[in-house]
């Protein structure tokens, strides 16, 4: 069976510039798939070609395996909730959700029915008379959604739906979308450049990044293991480690070397030689802090360091430790509060502790990636 | 190539409606200054160059100095009244502000001619104006408070200050007013402030202002014609004269040439730099 | 802090500089008195002769048509105009915005001038069409400014909402862009109207004989010192006249109910 959606090989540029470049995604039916990327990443122009908006300079898309490249937005069963909601400011609420309908020239009593049906599914039936200047910036991002919703399209675009909300309203109304997408069983496409919206509604990720998809997968493959420098980066915090690869230990694992950090255990789940340098990507929380030295099986790595820059967060406190000629950061999640407890402060020598299942072996790496990284100044 | 027809068609209408009545008629202008006047009115046959060369007439470059500080006192008037007031309304609140704005406009629905006539009779010999000031010795029994260019810089004052007015008052609504307190804080007096904070802060308002009173004034006609005298004559009216009095159209064509250079050439220096300054800050984005 | 009385005074002052006169005009049409020197009883006298004058209703009905003929010409021909320079960025448009700027600039004399040597040098005899070609040219411009201002605070992803939501190119600008821009188009038509109905000097330059509107006649009027007091009436009934397309041209321009 076809996917429902698929980009093949899908081009665009604008002038010299490549937005997009041979893309190839697989969506199927049902999903809630996201593209997320920083801005200029790509992933609004791949969605304005599906919507029609945009054409390719190269490749199809097909829907239901009907290349659908060439025609118009609106001969496409697809709809789009856009970013500034673009709501008709000269129509009522009702009327904005009826527009599709009407266009569509269906029987009046149905057109009724079914505006009514969604104004009851986004909540706002009390609000069905009033302008889109007259309701909130989240009614009038549910009243967008509606308004795409009851055309039943094939697969709901959704342009950073949420981008124009406060933190707050965002958290709610990602809550309800997935609600929403739990009842109509629509397939959504889901744009936006923040990562914990993609995580938390997505099936499956998108990364982009400077039109090229670094990774595609689900959200927790995105972010447990992470193919390229980008993906890591982007998506969390974390540490990169350049090592050289030494001899093997049994199992999948092998020893390593830190250039001024020293002899580490790695585990190499991608094929690599002793002798090869490789990257690690190391998630701040993976690693533990703590005063005493740790008691470290074979497969742990324990290093000293001292600590020279401390984030207290309120339900976690981030370390910066300086181990050798690294510079480590370390998450602590607070499970209890004590007060007798002395949490280390600045100064204070530390040893950390990872497991060799946590340095994730990277298979692409790139420099540059790491201004992605949050750092505090180096003093 | 089709989105290319699509301009095209759409240009077109108002495109070829401009130049078949602006720029062709400006051409036109041109080239009949070069034209020979007929004794008894009209254009002659053949090119001269009798009515350009007669613009080094001492007459006419005496009026181009009269119609140029006519029209920079009336501009510097109408910026000493337009800033304070600018500076007024955009202190006050939003209601308020809307309502002062309406009063400001207001006076202005009324038809053009009929406001000069309204002065013209303010001004006039046996108006109250001149019956009053004579009574208090301000006004000799034969001096007259009309047709001179005291009269002429009155009115067009009274006529171009709302011009001023709204332009400036565009600016200072933009104007972070905090500046000010910040000035007074680091302690400048009030003036200083107002003269080294608040016209920066508003200075393109001030360059649209002078642009919309002082190129207008250049071609005032109706308002020294009304309430003016020989002494206070500008171009447009020795335009209109030569034109309608003489018959000598190459004559008022060379003068109208000579005022459309003056106009346009600093305009379209100012839409040069505009555009290049415009081109710097927006990037072609697409 | 204290705060300088200056603004304010000047404020105070410009406005009664602006309202004197007219204040003025208003009172004294309703003044018996032949020269406005003083106040010489209450009367409607110049208002009973105004209706007498044949020409001014003459003169006002020219006016009306020119007016009209102007703002629905220059409607078309400016909304086209402000579409091509919204939409588009390329030399044809540099070109067709210079042309569109100059209108705005030139000073009316100017104006008059040259569409009188265009007029001559075509043979074109002068009458109400010559009048009305050169207002439908100065009110073009105000259009297009009036109508690309809306145009720039238009949101084009409504447009493309419209399409995506299966409307064709042009149901999207039938049902969309045109209501959304109706009151500013409108707008554009209101502010031509009335320029079309004040202008004197361009009028002035390209009308025919006997071809009079109310300014040019007003003028005449004025210059030979003739029934000056008419003039008053004239100018109060006008003055309603004003306020009333005013308020209307208020109401249209006035954003959507909020």
């Amino acid at each position: 069976m076809p996917p429902l959606l698929r980009f093949e090989n899908v081009t665009k540029r604008f002038g010299s510039f490549t937005a997009v470049d041979a893309v190839t995604i697989e969506i199927e039916k049902g999903e809630v798939f996201s593209l997320l990327g920083p801005s200029g990443c790509g992933k609004t122009t791949l969605l304005r070609m599906c919507a029609g908006f945009e054409t390719p300079d190269a490749g199809r898309i097909l829907l239901e395996g009907r290349d659908i490249t060439g025609l118009p937005p609106d001969e496409r069963p697809v709809n789009t909730v856009f970013q500034s909601y673009a709501l008709f400011p000269h129509l009522s609420i009702r009327d904005n959700i009826a527009f599709g309908l009407r266009i569509a020239k269906r029987p009046k009593n149905e057109i009724r029915n079914q505006v009514d049906r969604m104004l009851d599914l986004v909540d706002l039936t009390p609000h069905a008379d009033k302008k889109p200047a007259q309701v909130s910036g989240g009614q009038k991002q549910r009243v967008a959604i509606a308004r795409a919703l009851v055309n039943k399209p094939r697969v709901l675009l959704l342009d950073e739906p949420l981008a124009a909300l406060d933190l707050k309203l965002r958290q709610r109304l990602l809550v309800e979308l997935d609600a929403i997408h739990d009842e109509v069983g629509i397939t959504f496409i889901y744009v936006t450049h923040d990562q914990g919206e993609a995580m938390s509604i997505s099936d499956r990720i998108a990364v982009m990044h400077c039109g090229k998809v670094e990774q595609i997968g689900r959200p927790a493959e995105i972010y447990e293991a992470p193919r390229t420098s980008f993906v890591a980066a982007f998506i969390g915090d974390t540490n990169f480690l350049d090592a050289t690869v030494g001899m093997p230990l049994e199992g999948e694992f092998s020893r390593a070397c830190v250039d001024g950090l020293g002899e580490i255990v790695i585990d190499r789940d991608k094929p690599v030689h002793p002798g090869d340098l490789v990257h690690l990507s190391l998630r701040p929380e993976k690693i533990l802090v703590s005063r005493e030295q740790p008691s470290a099986g074979p497969l742990d790595n324990a290093v000293q360091g001292i600590v020279e820059d401390v984030i207290y967060f309120g339900a976690r406190t981030r370390y910066w430790v300086r181990c050798g000629e690294w510079r480590l950061c370390a998450e602590i999640q607070h499970r209890k509060f004590l007060l007798d407890e002395q949490p280390p402060v600045w100064g204070d020598k530390v040893w950390i502790r990872w497991h060799a299942n946590d340095g994730y072996l990277l298979e692409q790496y790139h420099s540059e990636d790491e201004t992605l990284l949050t750092l505090p100044d180096e003093d | 190539m089709q989105k290319r027809r699509a301009e095209i068609l759409l240009t077109l209408p108002s495109l070829a409606w401009l130049v078949a009545f602006v720029l062709v008629p400006l051409l036109i202008v041109f080239f009949i200054a070069f034209k020979p006047s007929l004794p008894q009115g009209g254009i002659g046959e053949g090119w001269s160059t009798a009515a350009v060369r007669a613009l080094a007439n001492p007459s006419y470059p005496e009026l181009a100095w009269r119609t140029f500080w006519i029209s920079a006192l009336t501009t510097v008037l109408c910026l000493v009244l337009a800033l304070p007031v600018a500076f007024y309304m955009a202190r006050l609140a939003h209601a308020w502000r809307a309502r002062l704005l309406l009063l400001v406009i207001v006076p202005f629905w009324t038809n053009f001619v009929i406001r000069v006539f309204a002065w013209q009779q303010i001004l006039h010999a046996e108006g109250m104006l001149a019956q009053c000031l004579r009574a208090i010795h301000l006004l000799g029994p034969a001096d007259s408070l009309l047709y001179n260019a005291g009269a002429v810089v009155l009115v067009s004052v009274y006529t171009f200050l709302p011009f001023a007015i709204l332009p400036l008052f565009a600016a200072a609504e933009k104007f972070d007013f905090g500046l000010l307190d910040a000035a007074r804080d680091l302690g400048a007096k009030p003036l200083r402030a107002f003269v080294s904070v608040f016209l920066p802060g508003v200075r393109q308002g001030i360059v649209t202002a002078v642009f919309v009173v002082f190129i207008p004034m250049l071609g005032s006609y109706v308002i020294p014609d009304m309430v003016g005298g020989t002494d206070s004559e500008m171009l447009g009216n020795k335009i209109a004269q030569r034109n309608f009095n003489d018959r000598n159209i190459p004559q008022a064509a060379a003068l109208s040439g000579a005022l459309t250079l003056a106009v346009l050439i600093p305009i379209l220096l100012r839409r040069r730099r505009c555009n290049s300054s415009d081109s710097t800050m927006k990037p072609s984005t697409r | 802090m204290h705060r300088s009385k200056i603004p304010f005074l000047t404020t105070l002052l410009v406005l009664a500089f602006f309202y004197l006169p007219i204040a003025l005009l208003v009172l004294n049409s309703f003044n018996s008195s032949r020269y406005g020197t003083g106040w010489q009883g209450f009367s409607l006298q110049w208002y009973a002769r105004l209706m007498e004058r044949e020409d001014l209703l003459a003169a006002l009905r020219n006016s009306l048509l020119v007016a009209a003929a102007a703002s629905i010409g220059s409607m078309v021909l400016g909304t086209a105009a402000a579409f091509a320079l919204h939409l588009y960025r390329s030399r044809l448009q540099d070109r067709h915005h210079l042309l569109i700027t100059v209108p705005l600039v030139l000073p009316d004399v100017l104006m008059g001038m040259s569409l009188l040597t265009l007029f001559v040098a075509l043979g074109k005899s002068l009458d109400l069409l010559t009048v009305g070609i050169a207002h439908v040219t100065f009110c073009i411009s105000y259009v297009a400014l009036v109508v690309q201002a809306r145009l720039q605070d238009f949101d084009s992803n409504i447009v493309e909402a419209a399409r995506d939501l299966g409307a064709s190119r042009l149901q999207a600008f039938l049902r969309v862009t045109l209501p959304l821009l109706a009151p500013g188009i409108l707008a554009g038509g209101l502010l031509a109207f009335t320029l079309s109905i004040d202008d004197y000097v361009v009028t002035f330059f390209v009308k025919g004989p006997g071809a009079d509107t109310l300014p040019t006649l007003v003028y005449s009027m004025i210059k030979k010192s003739r029934e000056l007091p008419v003039i008053n009436a004239l100018s109060t009934f006008i003055l309603a006249l004003t306020f009333v397309v005013v308020a209307l041209a208020q109401r249209l321009t006035r954003p959507a109910a909020r």
